[in-house]
């Protein structure tokens, strides 16, 4: 390939121009960016829906809009987020980007696969829009039978788009398992991969695994609503509920799809930011494995009163007990990093203490839900929408904002304005735990989710809870600017501004096309600071 | 995580298993509580003691120290073991139903709740129970799936299309006390709600006593429509020895384990009589033919298929 | 599954398979793309294990029916078709065989035997699925048997019997319908190697694409070795 390889002024963003380059691209770090984009453009709309949700919760009654207007706004809400941002956002785009330099390879193992997953994601996120023209669709993410079956017609342009996403997802999976076992740059043994590097090997397990199943569950709900083929139907003599048996086999797994890659995140920046060798490498590397082994037998957890058996109710309640544990030994791991560190407050690091901050109330809060007994008080109440969004937007999240943040001079050679970055993190923190805390004394008090209008004694936690939300909406914002402001006028980084030991610093600040310009040499673990 | 007192913010509690759930609860907040404490406590502590003075400071090596991470793998586990089984006594609380418990029949549709009594009443929106009873909901879906949830009485159980699921309370204190659906079933999910009044058990025999329905007990009901239905083929007496009716008698039946005639046997319970009525093939009892009975699925009503079973429990 | 195919010689004659940029070696690159063809169908594996799963739980639920709903199906065509799609794999094989001693000739025609047993498949299926549909006898909702005839009758018995024999229908045509669209894509993808052999771009240095296509193939022809019993065999 002709990249005029050592040219100081030629890198990935500059060696090739034009929006065509872009689009043809099979460089995995300008798939990342375009990732990014897709990614924040989804973020923006899948928040406003977020915003226009909180809005209506504002007050008892009508607000702004009705119910069915309430319903979709939710089902998009959560579709947007779970399918287009959350579940994409940490693996294919900072892992597109990063990844493959941390095991110092020039590239992901099946780069046009790479670039064929990011259009299936468009592709997918295109028909899943195109059920806004037709009526909408009202169903929620989960799609539940038979609901989902009986409902309006959108509802099949939806669930279609999340099948064609879900493709997106697996070949990302695959390309990420192949590249790690074939691409690792010499000496880069299994256990001097950075922890991001694990996370996101697991992760591809997890998405290789369980999307597919979710891919013929959507296909049988298409299916079942254009041939009412009978098999969740009760009409026909079919089960609803085996319709959640397999949802929830994906999707289940899918939630640690969504938090694993934060995880390695984290492990990275706690790393750097204290400047300390991570403590318990291996507990870290090997707890991300246990989770996606075991995040397979918990599905049952979302059906404690779904009519399973008591008997199996208890099963999964206990395995789900026993995914605690590695969860446990990461979080206290991170916290013993920190003993005796370095450590730096750059805004990187703040998303990191931020995480840990919410990821540790998500976790004991997700213990609560994970105890039967009580979870038959709290399932499908407020308290489950307050326990995962402090996983899923106080973790994940979190990591996304810190890793942007920590790997922009990277990826676009600059810093990041140090206040404003700050700013943004105290608005998205205090603002989070404005939105979400209440929410958690909402489900105990009996509030269900996906309610359109409550009752009155639920009013003033609810009015807290909206003023959160768009606190938060307003330092998305501020953060939006502060990454629009580093791309084109940040402070020019080195290679390595924040003197961090993995592979991905060595490489030039943007890196050109083949990341290094000698092909690296790992002699030893990746983070040592001796 | 400051809220320890966490009844203050729970429901009221007008079942004793809902003063159990709360108690561990309670638990799970204080040991929540400390945990939160310990790792966001250690967090700051660390940050603020360790922060960085000045640039190129040099950090002590620390890999790993076995004895701690056994611990906090350890202890961990442990107090997770303490919760489940815990949070298992309490469920099997919840999901064992009583013996004699009086049976309230419950349809869900969009969107509201129909409640039958065994008297025939039925009414929709609210349902009137005896306070101290025993009280178990048998519960079917017309349309989509629904969940029956009484915050008070810390329970909630899905209702599903095409099969019964039950729920039991033993409410300990009259009131007035709210019913939610939680699972989301369409524009009108928030307002699918009733109200359960609890109240003694004087007032409750009144109330049913003085049934606006004209009707029939369920029972009667269940009679009426065997003998339009079913009296043609199945018998209320003994089968006879050497006797090779075309369809097995109610004699007793209800409550008797079933030889089928792929060997396996199955218990004649609310789900097994109700599939024989509008799924009749699905299984067939050892030395009867196939195909024989029609299916009666659209053509018996919930109440009447719910009559049905109930009269089967009385012929013995 | 062919990451990178830069060749660009002119000549027209024998190709040299350059191994894309981010590869050390064509053997590298070998391995990576085997890797991740063994991935893939650990994925379609799983994809059709839900439909696998459902099929167990619903016969177990009404077998009756589903014994029912097979005496439509002429096991003489499923036996048929699972001797030319087991023949095909071994087709298969042997131009990968072929092409790994570098003979060309005998690599093209066991491509076009595979490609021709593959059709002969599609062309039994379409009739199988066309005299099904027209009778009436289709998936789910699409069970209404009209016209006459044994067969229109015996359907009618049957769903006085079995009023959701429409559901053994269901999972027939999802499941072949699933893995007729694989055979469908393996046919596509023939045709794409048999262009790129005549263009003389596979040799013993390179053949990755003829392998990988052929574990997919062999894949294909696994589940219908699943498929036939499950469906055609159960009465």
């Amino acid at each position: 390939m002709a990249s005029g390889a050592h040219d100081p002024n030629l890198n990935y963003l500059n060696w090739e121009k034009g929006l065509w380059s872009w689009l043809t691209t099979l460089d995995h770090k300008r798939i990342g960016i375009m990732y990014m984009i897709s990614v924040m453009c989804f973020f923006a709309l899948g928040g406003t829906f977020a915003m226009l949700i909180r809005w209506e919760l504002f007050s008892v009654g009508k607000t702004i809009m009705d119910a069915k207007q309430y319903n979709q706004a939710m089902t998009f809400h959560g579709a947007i987020m779970v399918f287009m941002v959350i579940i994409p956002g940490i693996p294919a785009f900072l892992g597109n980007f990063i990844m493959p330099m941390q095991i110092g390879a020039k590239d992901v193992a099946f780069p046009r696969l790479n670039l064929a997953s990011w259009y299936c994601l468009m592709a997918g996120a295109a028909v899943a829009f195109i059920s806004l023209i037709y009526n909408g669709a009202d169903t929620g993410w989960t799609f539940y039978t038979p609901y989902s079956i009986t409902t309006q017609n959108g509802t099949i342009w939806l669930v279609t788009g999340a099948f064609i996403i879900g493709f997106s997802s697996i070949l990302t999976g695959l390309n990420f398992i192949v590249t790690v076992h074939k691409l690792r740059a010499p000496g880069m043994s299994f256990w001097r991969m950075p922890l991001f590097v694990w996370a996101l090997y697991s992760t591809a397990i997890l998405q290789v695994l369980a999307t597919p199943v979710l891919a013929i569950t959507l296909a049988l709900l298409v299916a079942e609503r254009l041939l009412g083929v009978g098999i969740f139907d009760p009409k026909l003599g079919g089960d609803p509920v085996l319709f959640q048996h397999f949802f929830w086999f994906y999707s289940h797994p899918a939630v640690y799809i969504m938090i694993l890659p934060a995880m390695g995140v984290v492990s990275e920046l706690i790393a750097t930011f204290s400047q300390k060798t991570i403590f318990g490498y291996k507990a870290i590397a090997l707890s991300s494995i246990g989770i996606a082994a075991v995040s397979f037998f918990v599905w049952g957890h979302h059906m404690f009163v779904s009519g399973q058996s008591e008997f199996a109710g208890i099963l999964f309640s206990f395995i789900t007990m026993l995914v605690g544990v590695p969860t446990a030994i990461k979080t206290f791991n991170w916290v013993a990093t920190m003993y005796k560190g370095s450590i730096r407050f750059d805004s990187p690091m703040l998303y990191a203490m931020g995480f840990i901050f919410l990821f540790t109330i998500g976790g004991v809060t997700g213990i609560m839900l994970a105890v039967v007994g009580v979870d038959v008080h709290f399932h499908d109440t407020y308290f489950v929408v307050a326990h995962f969004h402090y996983v899923m937007v106080g973790g994940t999240l979190m990591a996304i904002m810190g890793g942007i943040y920590y790997w922009m001079p990277k990826m676009f050679g600059r810093m990041v304005n140090e206040t404003w970055a700050r700013i943004s993190f105290v608005l998205v923190f205090v603002g989070f735990n404005v939105t979400f805390f209440p929410q958690f004394i909402l489900g105990a008090m009996g509030m269900p989710r996906r309610y359109y209008d409550y009752l009155p004694e639920y009013e003033s936690l609810n009015r807290i809870s909206s003023m959160g939300a768009w606190t938060i909406g307003v330092g998305f914002l501020v953060a939006l600017g502060v990454i629009l402001h580093a791309i084109k006028r940040g402070k020019i980084a080195g290679p390595n501004p924040w003197n961090a030991k993995t592979l991905e610093w060595t490489a030039p600040s943007p890196p050109p096309h083949e990341n290094f310009h000698v092909q690296p040499v790992v002699t030893a673990g990746p983070y040592e600071y001796r | 995580m400051s809220m320890a007192t966490g009844s203050k913010f729970m429901p009221p509690q007008a079942t004793e298993i809902a003063k159990s759930v709360d108690s561990l609860y309670e638990f799970l907040l204080i040991v929540s509580f400390i945990s939160c404490v310990l790792v966001i406590g250690g967090l700051i502590y660390f940050a603020i003691v360790h922060r960085r003075k000045h640039e190129g400071e040099k950090t002590p090596y620390i890999a790993h120290n076995t004895t701690l991470e056994f611990l906090w793998s350890f202890i961990p586990f442990v107090i997770f073991m303490v919760v489940f089984v815990w949070g298992w006594v309490v469920y099997h609380q919840l999901r064992h139903m009583p013996e004699n418990g009086l049976e309230i029949g419950v349809q869900g549709q969009k969107w509201d709740w129909t409640f039958i009594y065994k008297s025939g009443r039925k009414t929709a929106g609210e349902i009137y129970v005896p306070v101290n009873q025993d009280v178990k909901l048998l519960m079917t879906s017309a349309d989509v799936i629904h969940s029956f949830y009484i915050p008070a009485f810390r329970t909630k159980q899905d209702v599903v299309p095409g099969r019964y699921s039950a729920l039991w309370f033993n409410a300990n204190r009259e009131g007035t006390f709210q019913v939610f659906c939680t699972e989301y079933c369409g524009d009108k999910h928030s307002a699918m709600a009733a109200k359960i009044h609890v109240v003694s058990r004087e007032k409750y025999e009144d109330w049913v006593q003085t049934d606006a329905y004209k009707g029939l007990s369920s029972v009667e009901i269940g009679a009426k429509v065997y003998g339009q239905r079913c009296i043609a083929c199945h018998s209320l007496t003994p089968t006879p020895e050497g006797a090779n009716p075309i369809a097995p008698s109610y004699y007793g039946l209800f409550g008797k384990q079933e030889k089928l005639d792929d060997g396996s046997t199955v218990l004649v319970d609310e789900n097994y009589v109700r599939e024989s009525i509008l799924n009749p093939n699905a299984k067939i009892v050892a030395g009867y033919k196939k195909g024989i009975m029609p299916t009666f699925a659209g053509q018996l009503s919930e109440e009447e298929v719910m009559g049905l079973i109930d009269y089967l429990k009385t012929v013995k | 599954m062919s990451t990178a195919n830069t060749s660009a010689s002119s000549d027209g004659k024998s190709h040299v398979h350059h191994h894309a940029h981010h590869f050390d070696s064509a053997e590298h690159e070998y391995n990576a793309a085997k890797f991740g063809t063994w991935t893939f169908l650990v994925t379609e594996i799983l994809m059709f294990g839900g439909l696998f799963v459902g099929y167990i739980l619903y016969h177990e639920r009404f077998p009756e029916m589903f014994k029912a709903g097979a005496t439509f199906l002429d096991w003489k065509m499923g036996a048929l078709n699972t001797i030319v799609l087991l023949f095909s794999s071994l087709t298969m094989a042997l131009s990968i065989y072929y092409m790994q001693h570098d003979n060309k000739k005998m690599t093209l025609i066991n491509l076009y035997v595979t490609l021709a047993c593959a059709c002969i498949f599609m062309v039994v299926k379409y009739f199988e699925y066309t005299h099904k549909l027209h009778l009436g006898i289709g998936p789910g909702n699409y069970f209404q048997p009209h016209g006459h005839g044994e067969e229109v009758q015996r359907a009618l018995g049957f769903l006085k019997d079995y009023p959701n024999i429409g559901m053994y229908f269901s999972f027939y045509f999802c499941m072949t319908g699933l893995h007729g669209s694989h055979v469908l894509i393996g046919m596509g993808l023939i045709i794409w190697l048999i262009r790129r052999t005549h263009r003389n771009e596979f040799s013993s240095k390179y053949y990755t694409a003829i392998e990988c296509v052929g574990l997919f193939w062999h894949l294909v022809d696994l589940i219908w070795i699943y498929l036939f019993p499950l469906l055609y065999l159960v009465g």
